[in-house]
């Protein structure tokens, strides 16, 4: 440390009185800002068209149908969206899911203990993948996207192996009939009925990890380094900011992401294949993008990858309502991606420009 | 510039092709049952979910036959599908919204329909499943089940590869995780005589089909005959056995037009199948029946549509057949 010469004091200029950092934006003006204005926008579309084009699309159990569809999607999503604004990506947390259900699953029956040490021995394992991808990211050189890489295809291997060696067969043994199953299908797949519609809990998971996350990004000092480390790597580590735990904490993120929705899958249905999951590591990222993030980081928000999870959950089972061929569901996906992006790309310059 | 005309008329008239293409599809097509209603019962929706990926060829058989059987009864026929287990289940979800007349869908992941399947049942809307669940279907609630037994499927297979005296087979698995085709291989197993390994390959890359099945059989000279899951391989199985210089005879589940073909000409030995189009066309048909006059097929047991095995002698006019879309 040098001693340095004090500044000298600024003059004060007549003109600007106080920093231009520090100017109350208007409201207005702060919603233009905001990621996830443009998805905002695109899902009152979507609901809309799908109103006119399907009549059955407004009843109170499609719509709880179109929620339940959100939420599976989203629980994924918005960790991923952590991630992504922290400029990293996660090819394998698609598989992830799978591995968590099958581990619950098959720790529990082997052992012949409470489906909950399952559960929990799930959640450690999971966890440990997200870490083991952090970790491998930022102890050596390729970017996330090959890492990764690397990790889906171990895990979408092992996934069927060890199911293979250990059950026989490709899917799991029924751990219905053991203790703790229950209850714990109560807290990861139970059904809670408001004035004859049935909701499913993963609704309330998906709302909960949304508030949480959104909290994270806004209001503590962990979001702005992940911003930080999205926006600028170097910078970030030059100003102080752990970026190693960082991204080994976004990634663990997403491994939580991925056991809850594994022990859905699990709680809802008993029996877990093992070939599954391959492919909606892509869907996440998706939904994420259309939620605003950047894909290169350092720009979106949790409550858009919310929303392009909706979006998604409403076109999926819109084109069932509307009578559609579902043949043509990944076209209009495509189409609404790059609709997707070309607004947020022009509302972020216009937030811009009037900056 | 009149002999321009003429020059590019005389090409294109030359340029016609006197054999196949769109003229000779338009022409079978005009042979396949086509029609109008033959009932004046209501108009009634019924709703297929499948477990189909995109775009296969087998389940545009059965879709064949239940649109032929819905024009017949009077039926709005729906057709969905989704690999993924857990939006499969959400687009029975969305029949069972929609309030449809009657439900058709395939068990390939029984666990994960069971919900949904009782969904349906408390709506009062009756389900039929085909194609795979046949042990599962009357538990969940089922009218009937329509689709044929894997493990019998097998066995029929084992047998037929003991009579042409094969001494050590291959089982090519293209789908990872798919519990039927476990069963095809289990009960081929069981009633052949002689020695079967299995062979995983992912289905949806065929260049890997070929290497793999190549580099098995180049690694041993003593197979003699490679059994495939889904006509879609066999053809490329043919191929593989050709450029590994193996002699191993090619049989295969299921039926297409190239395997009727190479059942005709030799490159195939044998196929088993399960007529999809039945599968299609009885569902959509025996639910009319139930909404009309409360009918139920099977007495509690499956109906199966298989296994039928397939050899030279049937192959000419099942070729005919599969070309316009029915086999």
């Amino acid at each position: 440390m040098t001693a340095t010469a004090p500044a000298p004091a600024p003059a004060p200029s007549p003109d600007t009185k106080t920093d231009e950092r520090l100017l109350k934006a208007s409201p207005l003006k702060k919603l233009m800002g905001r990621p996830e204005l443009g998805s905002v926008v695109g899902a009152v579309a979507v609901f809309v068209f799908f109103s006119i084009a399907a009549d059955s699309f407004l009843q109170t159990n499609s719509l709880a149908t179109v929620l339940y569809a959100a939420s599976t999607l989203g629980i994924m999503a918005v960790p991923v969206a952590l991630l992504m604004i922290g400029g990293e990506f996660d090819l394998s947390a698609g598989v992830m899911v799978t591995t968590s259900a099958l581990i619950s699953s098959m720790f529990s029956y082997q052992m012949t203990a409470n489906v909950w040490v399952g559960v929990l021995v799930s959640l450690v394992a999971t966890l440990g993948v997200g870490v083991f991808n952090g970790v491998m990211l930022t102890r050596t050189d390729p970017p996330s996207f090959i890492i990764t890489l690397g990790t889906f295809l171990m895990l979408t291997g092992m996934n069927l192996g060890f199911t293979k060696l250990i059950s026989g067969t490709v899917s799991t043994k029924s751990i219905s009939d053991m203790e703790g199953f229950a209850s714990a299908k109560d807290v990861f797949a139970s059904t809670i009925t408001i004035g004859g519609v049935d909701f499913k809990i993963t609704i309330l998971w998906w709302l909960g990890l949304i508030a949480v996350a959104t909290w994270i990004l806004l209001r503590t000092r962990v979001g702005n380094w992940i911003f930080a480390v999205g926006g600028g790597e170097d910078a970030a580590r030059a100003v102080g900011v752990p970026v190693a735990a960082t991204k080994i904490g976004l990634y663990m993120g997403v491994a939580f992401g991925a056991w809850i929705s594994g022990q859905h899958l699990l709680f809802s249905y008993d029996v877990v294949q093992s070939g599954e999951g391959v492919g909606n590591e892509l869907i996440y990222i998706i939904a994420a993008v259309i939620g605003g993030c950047l894909i290169t980081g350092g720009y979106g928000s949790a409550v858009g990858a919310a929303v392009g999870a909706l979006i998604f959950g409403m076109v999926s089972k819109g084109i069932v309502f509307a009578e559609w061929n579902p043949d043509w569901f990944k076209f209009f996906l495509g189409v609404m991606l790059l609709l997707a992006t070309l607004l947020n790309h022009w509302v972020r310059k216009r937030a811009e420009a009037t900056k | 510039m009149g002999a321009v005309l003429v020059a590019v008329l005389g090409v294109s008239l030359a340029g016609c092709s006197s054999t196949g293409g769109k003229r000779a599809e338009d022409a079978r097509k005009a042979a396949t049952a086509q029609g109008k209603a033959a009932v004046n019962t209501p108009n009634w929706t019924f709703g297929m979910v499948t477990h189909s990926g995109d775009g296969d060829t087998f389940w545009d058989i059965v879709q064949e036959g239940a649109e032929q059987a819905a024009r017949k009864d009077n039926i709005k026929f729906l057709y969905s599908h989704n690999a993924e287990a857990q939006q499969q289940a959400q687009l029975v979800d969305s029949y069972i919204d929609k309030k449809v007349d009657g439900i058709i869908v395939s068990l390939a992941k029984p666990a994960a329909m069971k919900g949904a399947l009782a969904r349906a049942k408390k709506a009062g809307i009756p389900v039929i499943t085909v194609n795979s669940g046949s042990a599962e279907s009357k538990a969940f609630g089922a009218l009937t089940h329509i689709g044929q037994d894997e493990t019998i499927a097998g066995e029929a297979v084992g047998d037929e590869l003991n009579k042409r005296g094969k001494k050590k087979a291959l089982c090519i698995l293209h789908e990872q995780g798919n519990v039927g085709h476990e069963q095809r291989c289990e009960g081929a197993k069981k009633t052949f005589d002689g020695k079967m390994q299995n062979l995983y390959v992912t289905g949806t890359n065929m260049p890997d089909v070929q290497s793999s099945i190549e580099a098995r059989l180049q690694s041993d000279k003593s197979i003699d005959s490679v059994v495939t899951l889904g006509a879609p391989f066999a053809d490329t199985a043919v191929k593989a056995a050709d450029s590994a210089g193996s002699k191993a005879e090619v049989d295969t589940f299921d039926l297409n037009e190239k395997v009727a073909a190479g059942l005709k000409d030799g490159t195939l030995g044998f196929a088993v199948d399960q007529q999809p189009y039945l599968q299609g066309y009885e569902a959509v048909d025996l639910l009319w029946l139930y909404k009309y006059n409360d009918d139920v097929l099977g007495g509690g047991k499956p109906v199966l549509t298989g296994p039928q095995i397939i050899t030279k002698d049937q192959a000419a006019k099942l070729e005919e057949y599969a070309k316009r879309g029915t086999r």
